[in-house]
């Protein structure tokens, strides 16, 4: 069972390019309601009409959570991804009506803590904006460390610079600058908890240097949206509902699943929440995971699939859904 | 809807009574004729006009002496009310959504003014004119959560989510069928759900903790929860066991339609949104077997439920010593036709 909350139908209030790359979207409500509260880290679907092609695309909000006039956030262009950025980029312009979901949180503050520790990479800043605004008003101390490539690429550094002085701490790529992680998580006073968010690669290196220094495992989160990624066509057969579906090359599982009407219980879409896992009655053929949510077992032994980010090659594959 | 609340009490001479109306719209629990542990959630979304389910919070004819039986309970034992530090966020997402639903569902007796953060809170039945600032606790005369649940019919419990579980980490309990807010603070779910006979086995809370993860704001869901207890009394508190433990040995024969009760929970479960944590109301209805079985299908019903129930789920509940008598009595209202399915009376 999956219950989920009212979609939201919002105008869209501003829309400004930040830098080359990143464009930053203001929603409000048409029906002029204030917006629900949220916690800082929640990211919301954004619900896109494509040309026909319907897509749902994950998020991080990064406007003030007490901010119920409306939600902002920010979208770096994928010129070689599946079109969702680049519909938004290119598409998307002021006055326009779209829906979106309700906000979700898979990377919230841990409120226990006594500092937080924050390492962003790229547009990967966007959820710490949201949670340093909510730190702010709550009083609590945080400190963060934030690795762009360069000056002209290094989205809202002196605006966070502005606001939090020298809580925020600048690395470019291009001025040869890196984060001394090890000395940085060695000063830290107990009851720190760490956060990071940014690209793959940045994510294990925190992971893994704060576990080889003993951080409990409790006290350092992060989060990672997976696009979809493309691939080749391939066919599935839904057992309950008695359908034959043809996943296309930029179309996700998930997504075709919905386009054929089957009830599809989902929350984040990026392979993290493990809301849309499912069970696998028949595979002949390989199944590419691409998922955060399964472990290393459950995606050998192909019983279990999230068909917001997984694709598949062989001859059958049949699901229970 | 006429602003009209019993005058009654939940302990001593239990002056407790359900109107005709209040017994009309009682929340009966079994669908069906038997009764196991399941997940059994559904979205809890208004249900039908004057049913229990109409408003997201139900104010009854016996709110106002309920708030007063909670007073004394709070007066005579202060760890009813626990809320530990980092869980005061949780607590004004609390108070936030109980006000707003309140003032909502029920306008004429309650209101909710905001300019920004500055608050007016209206409680006629109660009395209550507070002006505070939203986020700042030493404008009120308790926390938040402590605040509103002086208000509210019900216990609540407030879980933080981290680690993939949950963590009963505030509450205010003092209507309880028998368990401790004191013994369980900063348990985890399946530590807090120990005791539970049968359900971990049937991985009924593997299944409901995984849904809880995910329970989104805006979608809230509700579960029926059920026990007996002897006399109206509504703190059947561990703490206070050895005061109305003693009571079911008073069950006879005689007395089962007057003294028995059916002890209904309506829990609703709530994503908080500037917390990200979980509020839990368990809200407690009372019906007298005398008044139950004025519904013929409930006296049925109740009869095959109470009668085939497993032993261990008997023990647990509380009731085992007096099933023979209970199911004796109720065999009185069970001349064997069939039920249908669903809680409404047929």
């Amino acid at each position: 069972m999956s219950v989920k909350a009212p979609r939201i139908s919002v105008t869209v209030a501003e829309v400004v390019e930040v830098n080359p790359l990143i464009k930053r979207f203001r929603f409000v409500r048409s029906d002029g309601q204030p917006m629900p509260p949220f916690s800082g880290g929640a990211h919301i679907v954004v619900e896109m009409d494509d040309h026909g092609t319907r897509r749902l695309n994950p998020y991080s909000l990064m406007s003030v959570p007490e901010d119920s006039s409306g939600y902002s956030i920010s979208v770096r262009r994928d010129d070689t991804g599946r079109g969702g950025s680049l519909y938004l980029h290119q598409q998307v312009k002021p006055g326009m009506a779209m829906e979106i979901g309700y906000p979700v949180n898979l990377f919230s503050l841990d409120q226990r803590a006594k500092k937080h520790l924050m390492i962003a990479g790229g547009i990967g800043i966007t959820p710490f904006i949201s949670q340093m605004a909510q730190l702010t008003s709550l009083g609590g101390r945080f400190e963060l460390h934030y690795s762009v490539r360069n000056r002209e690429l290094g989205a809202y550094v002196d605006e966070l610079k502005a606001l939090y002085g020298d809580r925020i701490h600048l690395y470019f790529d291009d001025e040869g600058d890196k984060i001394d992680l090890d000395r940085l998580l060695a000063g830290q006073s107990f009851g720190t908890h760490l956060y990071v968010c940014g690209p793959k690669g940045m994510i294990s290196w925190v992971r893994s240097t704060a576990d080889a220094a003993g951080w409990p495992k409790g006290t350092v989160h992060s989060e990672e949206f997976l696009a979809p990624p493309v691939g080749q066509p391939f066919t599935v057969e839904l057992a309950q509902s008695k359908k034959s579906i043809t996943v296309g090359a930029t179309q996700s599982l998930l997504e075709a699943m919905e386009a054929a009407n089957v009830d599809a219980p989902y929350l984040c879409r990026g392979g993290a929440c493990g809301q849309c896992e499912t069970d696998v009655v028949r595979c002949d053929g390989h199944i590419e995971h691409n998922d955060h949510w399964l472990s290393d077992e459950q995606k050998a032994s192909n019983r279990k699939i999230m068909p917001c980010v997984s694709r598949f090659g062989g001859t059958t594959l049949v699901l229970d859904r | 809807m006429g602003m009209e609340f019993n005058k009654e009490t939940f302990r001593k001479d239990f002056t407790f009574k359900n109107s005709a109306k209040a017994i009309k719209r009682f929340p009966f629990p079994f669908y069906e004729d038997s009764y196991m542990y399941s997940v059994n959630m559904e979205p809890h979304v208004p249900g039908p006009k004057g049913s229990v389910f109409e408003p997201m919070f139900d104010v009854d004819e016996h709110y106002v002496a309920e708030m007063q039986d909670r007073a004394m309970v709070l007066a005579e034992d202060p760890l009813r009310c626990q809320s530990l530090p980092h869980m005061t966020l949780a607590g004004w997402d609390l108070l936030e959504l109980i006000m707003e639903s309140k003032a909502r569902d029920y306008p004429e007796w309650f209101e909710l003014h905001k300019d920004g953060h500055n608050w007016h809170w209206i409680n006629r039945p109660l009395g209550i004119d507070q002006k505070f600032t939203f986020l700042d606790e030493s404008t009120l005369p308790y926390g938040p959560m402590e605040y509103i649940t002086r208000q509210s019919q019900g216990d609540f419990t407030l879980q933080d989510q981290r680690d993939d579980n949950l963590w009963i980490e505030a509450g205010m309990v003092t209507t309880q069928a028998d368990w401790s807010l004191d013994f369980d603070i900063g348990m985890s779910f399946h530590e807090w759900h120990a005791p539970v006979p049968r359900a971990h086995e049937l991985g009924v809370f593997d299944r409901a903790l995984k849904f809880l993860l995910k329970l989104q704001h805006g979608a809230p869901v509700r579960r029926f929860n059920w026990t007996l207890t002897v006399d109206p009394l509504l703190d059947t508190s561990p703490e206070n066991y050895p005061k109305w433990g003693p009571m079911r040995a008073d069950i006879s024969p005689e007395n089962v339609g007057e003294r028995m009760y059916l002890r209904v929970e309506l829990q609703t479960l709530h994503r908080l949104p500037r917390s990200n944590a979980i509020a839990f109301p368990i809200r407690c209805y009372l019906i007298r077997f005398d008044d139950l079985v004025t519904v013929p299908k409930w006296g049925r019903r109740l009869h095959r439920v109470l009668r085939d129930i497993p032993e261990d789920l008997a023990t647990y509940k509380g009731f085992l010593r007096n099933r023979d008598s209970l199911v004796k009595w109720l065999s009185q209202y069970d001349d064997g036709a069939p039920t249908s399915t669903g809680w409404m009376a047929d």
